[in-house]
């Protein structure tokens, strides 16, 4: 599905932000990129849509090479990828059904979406992506008069609007608290499944990566230095991702008490499914 | 690589001692420059002051004359030249709203032009030098040249304030511009959005707001602009006002200018009104 071969990016100020990194994943995979502040996984995910520019290195989404479009192409393949930020990055002006019809950019001509006529099948499927995400009423609401979590939501349904093969998600719970952070996991997770979706999410928090995420990737500082399931996730792992620290008595291990368990019967079995 | 960060020891936080005393660093650290400096700035400010030469004679003579038109505040008299402050304010007026409309026109293509973030170098410097052009020409020259290449009259000054407009206007929405949240403008992008789509999206939906009440803003100044610029032939009620100054009819100065200050003050009231609800 997506393969990406010796990818490096050093910025103009002389930062190796990733050094030779290959990997591959399979339709319907969701991996977990971990790592420091500053390992890269921003700049990895943003390299595959492009939005920066790789140095050297190959990509390919299926059987087209990323690295290769000019920007024709690149548009066409953007649409293909869908992308969930940190800041929820919603045009805060616009009302939740525009930021949900901007997914739909890449396929309308730009005297529609200037005077706001979008085809009625994008509309309707607009709407069915809200009731997915559970903002039905929010529709006409300004995207900055919702919450942190709604905000999210939003931003998960623009990126399913454009019926990508592929989510892009770049620390999706940084700014939200730990109930929420769970409940945007485990949507992301759900619609993955729902719709064959693979993804690679960038997640800071390594409880969360281990319990929502299929395979993990740790990134220090360009280089991937983990490349295996989440059980791997051993305390020795962990220095070799984020340095050293006393990770047996730091909440991200001990946590596997009952509080720790998903809240939604139901949630287990479907990690498990797949 | 070290070890698990480690505390203080809270027992032995009694035994340091910690200063009692604190003053915010100054701005200029080195003390003998700090004082130059005020020494310098005290000893121009004289040195200013005693240059200034003041004529008490001409000024005794100024005061009188001075009182009189203040004379003229408490009786205005708005009746004997009405029907010339009316044409003239209605000229103002036109000239005012015309010059703004098309002035905001320009300047938001000229903006987008000179916003660093989203346009190429060469529209960049292009823009910035039609900006630059326009901001260093006062509205009085601009109005001079204006009333010399196309006569005395009104198109004069419609002309002129358009120019001022462009360069105001289009600054301030080219620093808005650089001044957007960059992670909305990345987001549209990654949909596969083309260059006018995420202009569109991206910009337009944050910088309107700002580019209503600057324009508002732009109309008031362009009304007093306008009040100005009459007075070296551009049409308005400035001319009206320079004539009733120089056949020393205080009386209806003071008619016409309490005209303009109410007029000011409505627009900036609703201007103010509007860029609340805008936002």
């Amino acid at each position: 599905m997506l393969r990406l071969e010796s990818l490096t990016k050093r910025y103009l100020t002389g930062d190796l932000a990733l050094a030779d990194v290959s990997f591959e994943i399979p339709a319907g995979q969701v991996v977990g990129l971990i790592g420091p502040s500053g390992a890269g996984k921003s700049t990895l995910i943003r390299c595959v849509n492009r939005l920066v520019e790789p140095t050297s290195g190959r990509i390919w989404l299926g059987d087209l090479e990323l690295t290769r479009l000019g920007r024709r192409g690149l548009r066409r393949a953007r649409r293909r990828m869908g992308m969930i930020f940190q800041e929820y990055a919603l045009v805060e002006r616009l009302t939740v059904m525009e930021n949900l019809l901007s997914g739909r950019l890449g396929y309308v001509s730009f005297w529609s979406s200037l005077i706001r006529r979008f085809p009625p099948a994008d509309i309707e499927n607009a709407f069915r992506l809200l009731d997915r995400v559970g903002l039905t009423e929010q529709a006409d609401k300004r995207a900055d008069a919702l919450s942190g979590g709604q905000r999210q939501r939003v931003g998960i349904a623009r990126a399913l609007a454009q019926e990508p093969e592929i989510l892009l998600v770049d620390e999706p719970t940084a700014s939200l608290d730990p109930k929420t952070s769970r409940q945007i996991m485990r949507l992301l997770r759900e619609v993955c499944a729902e719709r064959g979706l693979a993804a690679v999410v960038n997640i800071h928090d390594v409880v969360l990566a281990r319990e929502f995420m299929m395979r993990i990737v740790g990134l220090r500082a360009g280089a991937i230095v983990y490349d295996g399931g989440p059980d791997g996730l051993t305390p020795a792992v962990l220095t070799e991702i984020y340095g050293e620290e006393d990770w047996t008595a730091s909440s991200d291990l001990s946590d596997t008490g009952p509080s720790a368990r998903p809240v939604v019967p139901g949630a287990d079995e479907l990690v498990g499914a797949l | 690589m070290s070890g698990p960060a480690v505390l203080p020891d809270p027992a032995s936080e009694g035994a340091r001692r910690y200063p009692r005393h604190w003053r915010r660093p100054p701005l200029i650290s080195d003390g003998r420059l700090r004082w130059a400096i005020y020494a310098g700035v005290l000893l121009y400010l004289v040195v200013g002051i005693g240059a200034v030469e003041v004529n008490w004679g001409r000024l005794s003579e100024g005061w009188e004359r001075g009182l009189r038109f203040l004379g003229g505040f408490v009786e205005p008299d708005f009746i004997s030249r009405w029907d010339d402050i009316r044409a003239g304010l209605i000229e103002s007026l036109t000239m005012t709203l015309t010059a703004t409309v098309v002035g905001v026109l320009i300047s938001i293509p000229v903006g987008i032009g000179a916003a660093r973030n989203i346009a190429p170098s060469p529209v960049y410097l292009a823009c910035r030098a039609l900006i630059a052009l326009s901001r260093s020409l006062q509205e009085i020259i601009v109005a001079i040249l204006f009333v010399a290449m196309v006569g005395f009259g009104p198109l004069a000054g419609f002309l002129t304030l358009a120019f001022a407009t462009i360069g105001f206007l289009a600054k301030l929405l080219a620093e808005d511009i650089e001044d957007i949240d960059a992670a909305q403008v990345e987001a549209i992008r990654a949909t596969g959005a083309g260059w006018w789509q995420v202009l569109d999206y991206g910009i337009r939906s944050q910088v309107t707001p700002r580019l209503i009440g600057l324009s508002l803003y732009r109309l008031d100044i362009n009304f007093r602009e306008s009040a100005v610029i009459g007075i070296v032939g551009a049409g308005g009620v400035g001319a009206t006002l320079n004539t009733a100054l120089d056949r020393y009819e205080y009386d209806s100065a003071a008619a016409i200018l309490i005209l303009i200050i109410a007029i000011v003050l409505v627009t900036e009231y609703v201007s103010g009104w509007v860029r609340a609800r805008v936002q």
